[in-house]
């Protein structure tokens, strides 16, 4: 997937206008921050383009691929991490990383599970309960998921919600490093201080309008607020 | 393709039972409550030892439904629980085989039940549980797999609706009517002074009936459905 455009995407929960006329286009290797307040509709846009929510107007071309007949060789190219992270709580990690790769279908199992473990920082807790971990832990632990069959996009919403500074730092690199792989990254946050150097493209929503974009690197919380007024 | 849908379908099971396995919450909670509803009928109808007559089978299937809908409710719950089952249709699987296997894993969990009820309302309702095994067992399996098939596709429907565990019984009951009409007129014609193997089969072909055209509409409805 060399490419994601969003055309004209509108999203109507009865008579209420969650997203509307929303339109951009935007490259691999990008990292593209959906940025708003509370209400701006960046978790249905991000649900849109997870295939997860369909359109009530527009649509969303993955590459060469509309999201109407695309279906699962779509999904095969989408990892997510939601604001609630997606891990059973009830399974240990190493559990958790199984079931999320067999029902990917991917080969060499406990080779993929172990590297997700190792990259996440958790081969020496693999066989503890996910309820037993961290918020940070689990944040890294639910990236790995997302990560696992290698995704060419990434959505994100709000990943550095209650991280402390060096997970923080850590999912920063990670995300980089996923950039740089050639993946397309889209996150939804209100973290301006750490989106700001971190994306590449900046979409500011606003009563599920788009308000603007750029695609300036720095100053991000100065075009934020002027794009909101 | 089909190897496919039945692996995903098992991994989405055997998940399932490996979480029941460790909590033993809806097992336990679904079985406590059964044997509740059981015992209260007894109480109320037994006079002497003596049952009245035909009133098992009712007793019998009233107890799998709505110890059915407990189990089918609190097994999603799990999944709206950090949001997993949008993890789980995400994956680049065939949807259908998600609701395939959360359909097992929810009918292995009633057939769990049922074994423990089904002795249960024998002993308590001097019901023949033994004189057509075979048969009996036909009739709880094909009117359970009906039951879960259309309550599986509802629970997950209704996983993100607030008001979910009011309105899974009010939509699942209705749907079900002709499985439990099947179920208790099945199971009554093998309780009865003079058992009727005839009618009894004959449910039981209505069932397998219904269970076809059950499974296949919700196989046909998942995808589009768990599509907001």
């Amino acid at each position: 997937m060399n490419q994601l455009a969003v055309v004209d995407v509108a999203r109507h929960y009865g008579r209420r206008k969650a997203l509307s006329q929303i339109s951009f286009t935007c490259q691999a290797g990008e990292i593209v921050g959906l940025l708003g307040p509370n209400g701006a509709g960046k978790s249905t846009l991000l649900n849109i383009l997870a295939t997860l929510l369909a359109p009530s107007r527009g649509s969303v071309q993955y590459g060469a691929r509309s999201q109407a007949e695309g279906g699962a060789e779509i999904r095969a190219q989408i990892g997510m991490l939601g604001h609630d992270l997606f891990l059973y709580p009830e399974l240990t990690a190493r559990e958790n990383l199984s079931f999320f790769s067999k029902l990917y279908g991917l080969a060499d199992v406990p080779t993929v599970v172990a590297t997700a473990l190792a990259q996440a920082g958790l081969a020496d807790r693999a066989d503890d309960f996910v309820s037993g971990y961290s918020r940070g832990m689990r944040q890294r632990l639910a990236l790995e998921r997302a990560l696992l069959h290698g995704p060419q996009l990434i959505l994100l919403d709000e990943p550095f919600t209650g991280l402390d500074q060096s997970s923080t730092a850590a999912l920063v690199a990670r995300l980089q490093e996923r950039q740089r792989a050639g993946c397309l990254i889209v996150l939804a946050t209100h973290d301006l201080d750490v989106a700001d150097g971190l994306l590449t493209r900046a979409i500011y929503l606003k009563n599920g309008r788009m308000v603007g974009s750029d695609t300036e690197t720095r100053g991000l919380a100065d075009r934020y607020r002027q794009a909101l007024q | 393709m089909m190897a496919g849908f039945f692996r995903v379908a098992w991994h989405v099971m055997r998940k399932d039972l490996t979480i029941e396995v460790r909590s033993r919450e809806v097992l336990l909670t679904t079985l406590l409550f059964a044997v509740s509803v059981v015992l209260i009928f007894s109480f109320a109808l037994v006079r002497e030892g003596r049952a009245p007559d035909d009133v098992a089978a009712g007793i019998l299937w009233v107890a799998i439904s709505f110890s059915g809908t407990l189990a089918m409710g609190r097994t999603f719950e799990r999944e709206r629980y950090n949001d997993t089952l949008r993890a789980l249709i995400l994956a680049p699987a065939d949807r259908p085989a998600i609701y395939a296997g959360k359909l097992l894993g929810v009918l292995i969990l009633m057939v769990l039940v049922e074994v423990v009820l089904v002795p249960l309302v024998g002993l308590l309702f001097t019901a023949p549980i033994l004189r057509y095994p075979g048969m009996l067992t036909a009739l709880l399996v094909a009117g359970t797999l009906g039951f879960a098939a259309v309550g599986t596709l509802f629970a997950a429907m209704l996983v993100r609706v607030r008001s979910r565990d009011s309105l899974l019984p009010i939509l699942l009951y209705p749907v079900t009517v002709p499985v439990m009409i099947a179920g208790v007129r099945g199971t009554a014609a093998l309780f009865q002074a003079a058992p009727d193997e005839d009618m009894a089969r004959f449910w039981i072909a209505g069932l397998l009936l219904w269970d076809s055209v059950f499974i296949t509409l919700a196989l046909w409805t998942f995808e589009p459905v768990m599509t907001e």
